[in-house]
């Protein structure tokens, strides 16, 4: 049996071939880093999800495992009363969570990109200002926005008041056809910012010469934007649309911190995140918890968002090379 | 010698864990350590060998905390538990010991309605001591009422004048927001209970009559009748912003709960409260509170020392403990013969004495939709104005008679 040197020069020309001497080290070397976050992994992400899984097949009483019901809690939670209307309203919600963010978040986002890429007067100053909001704490967000809409002593009714239209002030937050579109907004100016960065960077990726070419052929900032810049950041729409995507339909943040956990009022801000929480792990005022309930619903969200969310990026990467 | 002395020490040392009969003891009520801790010792003191420590959690994430545990099989000795349906989750998986008069014979005298609260309806069994009871009433600035020469109405419509005197002072008649979907239920059982009259609720309870009742229909007009005394954008008033109201002399009443009367002293303690049940629409109707159970002490039923369990139990079924638990803790304690230092809380015990239950929560939050959700969601809407004391019954009825029969016909 070869003694095998690891003092690269005293082994070369021994028996063991240089690549498999190589591979041992290097094996060992890469094993030595991957197994401690594979493990990790395996542990904390890939364990609770199957886990997870496996619950949803189960009949729970309070927390104790009955027998097995196969498709029984999949079929309560999307057509059974009470679950199939709440989920229902949830999923309406985050849906409307998720246009409403495209086109407020994402669309804004574009236009502060494109203002911040064309060095509009005080670019320097709001590229900060415009990312400051996405380093606070969602709770920080979340209880300062609840201040300001604070029915009596609220900024938001204040400002109304202060420019005369005292008639407008209102409780933002506790009415059925304002809550959730005061969340979506806060929402939107919180993260605003991320969006504008990646969107930015797309921009500034964009060659010169391409520009400079565009803009021999045409004066019109429109034509070029649409036809030469929008094609171009590509790439950035791929991951600003998806992560908007998975974002929306997991949203439970800021509407358990700001309305709590029914969706008050009355529903009209319930999200599949809150539903989730409640069913799996009870309300004060809930009657049971049902972790078999809550698996369920849990499961069909990760389900819905991962199919989705590949399908579009399928789409949208393909998009990106055929321009 | 020398090795005989070492060998019985040796000896004494590995049998001593057998003897000492440490009790782990878990609780919701960080706040309250220091009491908990004095009341041990003097358990301690006067049972040699037991000996118990406390271990309060988090109390929104307690009933996690605890279920994990007890899943897992590393839970307390001894432990408290929730009342109702939430109680059922612990007991129904036949986590707690059973506990009988035989164990614990104060519980002879406790009200049927606290042993109720912690007795499991599917055996029939009492697994946990009952520990506070907690009343819905009217909570008043006395300073408010005295300074407008205000008095303790009882009658609805001297409720009704009264806030309106403070609000034409410039005050809020009630502090009371509708944001927080429970606070709607406390205030319905503490504004509405009298005008739905002791025997709607006997009757609700005995599934003699639903919640499509009149009565209960006009105990909700009252509510939204009181609304108009609610500050301003009271749909988007939170729970905690509606107690920064009362407490800072913003308004004059606040429908709620026995247990802000500790904490709202402690916000102000300039502040003088008093307090008192929301009158019936007559003066001859009694004035009656919603009344319900916290809590209760419960044993593992897989514990290593089920005879300390229950020693350590009677300790806190006895009267002896139930009075350091009322004066020292603020709370009203269940147990029979133990009296109450503070006035307020001997206002509150005897408002007790004539009470309806907090309903929702004592019958009907077994199963989905519980009534509780459903009370919360459809007074939330009423009082937003898009629905009507009528319809909301009706919802709220549909809702419950879905699993419980005696309302299905």
């Amino acid at each position: 049996m070869p003694v095998v040197h690891y003092d690269s020069e005293a082994v070369e020309g021994e028996a063991l071939p240089p690549t498999r001497r190589r591979f041992t080290r290097r094996g060992a070397w890469i094993s030595f880093l991957l197994i401690p976050p594979i493990a990790v992994m395996a542990l904390f992400v890939v364990y609770p999800i199957l886990s997870a899984l496996a619950y949803a097949f189960y009949d729970w009483t309070g927390l104790r495992r009955e027998g097995f019901v196969g498709l029984e809690n999949f079929r309560r939670v999307l057509f059974e009363p009470p679950y199939a209307a709440i989920t229902w309203n949830a999923f309406q919600h985050n849906v409307i969570v998720f246009f409403v963010l495209m086109v407020v978040q994402n669309g804004v986002g574009f236009l502060l990109a494109w203002c911040l890429w064309r060095e509009l007067p005080g670019a320097r100053f709001h590229r900060v200002a415009v990312f400051l909001p996405v380093v606070l704490s969602t709770v920080i967000i979340g209880y300062m926005w609840k201040l300001f809409f604070h029915p009596i002593f609220g900024v938001v009714n204040q400002l109304l008041e202060l420019v005369g239209l005292g008639a407008l002030a209102q409780p933002w937050l506790g009415q059925s056809d304002t809550a959730l579109g005061a969340l979506i907004l806060v929402n939107a100016w919180a993260w605003v910012g991320f969006p504008t960065l990646v969107f930015l960077a797309g921009l500034q990726r964009i060659p010169t010469e391409v520009l400079e070419a565009a803009r021999m052929e045409t004066d019109s900032e429109w034509t070029i934007t649409r036809r030469i810049v929008w094609p171009l950041v590509a790439p950035s729409t791929t991951v600003v649309f998806i992560l908007l995507f998975i974002g929306s339909f997991n949203w439970f943040e800021l509407p358990y911190i700001m309305v709590g956990l029914d969706g008050s009022p009355f529903g009209s801000t319930d999200v599949l995140g809150l539903v989730f929480y409640r069913t799996a792990f009870g309300n004060v005022s809930a009657g049971v918890q049902d972790f078999g309930l809550g698996s369920a619903l849990a499961v069909l969200m990760f389900l819905f968002i991962a199919v989705f969310a590949t399908g579009w990026t399928l789409y949208l990467r393909k998009r990106e090379l055929d321009v | 010698m020398t090795r005989t002395a070492t060998a019985s020490i040796l000896a004494l040392l590995t049998a001593a864990p057998a003897f000492a009969q440490d009790l782990s003891f878990w609780s919701w009520r960080q706040e309250d350590r220091a009491v908990y801790e004095q009341l041990i010792e003097e358990f301690e003191a006067a049972n040699e060998g037991i000996t118990v420590t406390f271990e309060p959690y988090e109390a929104t994430n307690y009933n996690t905390i605890l279920s994990t545990a007890l899943a897992g099989e590393t839970g307390p000795d001894v432990m408290m538990v929730r009342a109702y349906g939430s109680f059922e989750v612990v007991a129904a998986a036949g986590y707690l010991m059973p506990l009988s008069e035989e164990d614990i014979p104060a519980l002879a005298d406790f009200p049927e309605a606290a042993l109720q609260a912690e007795t499991l309806r599917e055996d029939d069994t009492l697994y946990a001591v009952p520990f506070a009871s907690q009343t819905m009433l009217v909570i008043y600035n006395q300073d408010i009422y005295d300074q407008l020469g205000l008095s303790v109405p009882t009658t609805w419509d001297e409720l009704m004048s009264n806030a309106q005197a403070i609000e034409e002072a410039g005050m809020f008649g009630f502090a009371n927001g509708t944001a927080t979907a429970w606070q709607n239920e406390t205030i319905v059982s503490a504004l509405g209970a009298s005008t739905m009259g002791q025997d709607f609720f006997a009757e609700v309870v005995a599934g003699d009559t639903d919640f499509t009742d009149e009565r209960f229909v006009a105990g909700l007009e009252a509510v939204q009748q009181a609304a108009e005394y609610f500050p301003d954008g009271y749909q988007g008033l939170d729970y905690a912003s509606a107690q920064q109201l009362f407490t800072s002399g913003l308004a004059g009443m606040f429908a709620g709960g026995s247990f802000e009367l500790a904490n709202f002293a402690a916000q102000n303690p300039d502040l003088n409260l008093g307090v008192f049940a929301a009158p019936g629409q007559s003066a001859e109707d009694p004035a009656l509170v919603g009344l319900f159970y916290d809590g209760g002490y419960a044993g593992n039923a897989a514990t290593e020392h089920p005879e300390a369990v229950k020693t350590f139990l009677n300790f806190l079924a006895s009267q002896e403990f139930g009075q350091t638990f009322a004066n020292e803790l603020g709370n009203v304690s269940p147990i029979p013969g133990v009296t109450f230092e503070n006035d307020l809380l001997q206002s509150v015990a005897t408002l007790n004495e004539t009470s309806v239950p907090y309903v929702m929560l004592t019958n009907f939050r077994f199963e989905e939709p519980s009534g509780s959700v459903l009370l919360q969601t459809e007074v939330q809407r009423m009082l937003a104005g898009e629905s009507d004391p009528q319809t909301a019954a009706q919802t709220i009825n549909d809702g419950i008679a879905s699993y419980y029969e005696p309302f299905q016909d």
